[in-house]
């Protein structure tokens, strides 16, 4: 039982009401908003598991036919390969809201018009291993934008929820409660007083009666 | 318009050259803390970065998670897969739920 630091007067009272009125509107709106956000997430953070392990995997493959084409091509003739690359990758990143968080979507855009043009070498000096880890990575890449935009997601999503049921809990348990104790510990005061005034009025009246007609001196 | 950045130790990030993503060869920590930081402010919306290097500066890459850009994506690199990416998004999990409910384990 914690009462905030009132006067007990029927202003404060009204407007503890509607402070207490606001406030549960506020936790409903909030629970509701957090529970949302919830579903959301946890549908997001199933299909981050997902992708992540598709990706992992795709990239694991590359690196084999990397490791392979490695050790049948000398250093030198790798690093001219992959110098100068054909293509160019860039990202436009719009925004969705979902529940007041901004989570981010990727739009891939590709330097050259024909997105497979991955191969920045002739193919006359370097191995085909090479050319299937340009080729795995390449596969990869669209699951790999996606799993940005998820992961990217589920963090910021992860934080408003921590935010957000924190201050559901915050209202829940601290705000609401202090209200309702301090409007009952008013209403109760009040009241109170109430009867400290009609018992001193009949008191009063008792008295003046007295005073008037000398009741007890008749009655004996 | 944002680019895409790759850091990490050479070998595991030479491939993505060839398709079109930036790449910034880095063994140590404190270098890729810098590199990570200039490239937040360039502009660069996804920067993949390979799980070892990723693992020596953790802290550092807790600050980027509540910003809307850049995504820091860990990956696997050729040392193979550390189960970094998969801890990351069970971290995720657990700040929004207080426990990691989805875990496979």
């Amino acid at each position: 039982m914690a009462i905030l630091n009132v006067n007990p007067t029927r202003m404060e009272l009204t407007n503890l009401k509607g402070k207490l009125s606001t406030a549960t509107r506020g936790h409903k709106l909030l629970k509701d908003k957090r529970d949302e956000l919830m579903r959301e997430f946890i549908d997001l953070v199933r299909e981050n598991k997902e992708v992540r392990r598709e990706v992992e995997a795709g990239i694991a493959k590359a690196n084999q036919h990397m490791a392979i084409a490695r050790s049948v091509m000398s250093d030198e003739s790798l690093n001219v390969a992959l110098m100068l690359p054909m293509q160019e990758m860039s990202l436009d990143i719009s925004e969705k809201n979902v529940m007041s968080v901004n989570i981010p979507v990727f739009d891939i855009q590709y330097k050259t018009a024909d997105e497979n043009d991955i191969y920045s070498y002739g193919y006359s000096f370097t191995s085909s291993d090479l050319d299937d880890a340009v080729k795995a990575l390449s596969d990869i890449m669209p699951k790999m934008m996606r799993l940005a935009e998820i992961e990217k997601s589920c963090q910021l999503m992860a934080a408003e929820i921590e935010k957000t049921r924190r201050r559901v809990n915050a209202l829940e348990h601290v705000l609401i409660p202090n209200y309702q104790d301090t409007i009952r510990y008013i209403r109760m005061k009040l009241d109170e007083n109430d009867r400290a005034t009609t018992t001193r009025l009949m008191k009063v009246k008792d008295m003046m009666l007295e005073e008037a007609h000398h009741y007890s001196e008749r009655e004996q | 318009m944002y680019k895409v950045a790759v850091i990490g130790d050479k070998d595991s990030i030479y491939g993505f050259a060839s398709i079109g993503l930036e790449i910034f060869p880095c063994d140590d920590p404190t270098e890729a803390v810098r590199k990570i930081r200039n490239m937040s402010e360039a502009g660069y919306g996804v920067i993949y970065i390979t799980e070892k290097l990723a693992s020596q500066i953790e802290t550092e890459l807790d600050v980027y998670r509540e910003r809307p850009q850049p995504a820091i994506i860990p990956i696997p690199g050729v040392q193979g897969n550390t189960g970094l990416g998969m801890r990351n998004v069970s971290k995720s999990v657990e700040q929004a739920v207080g426990s990691d409910i989805l875990s496979d384990a």
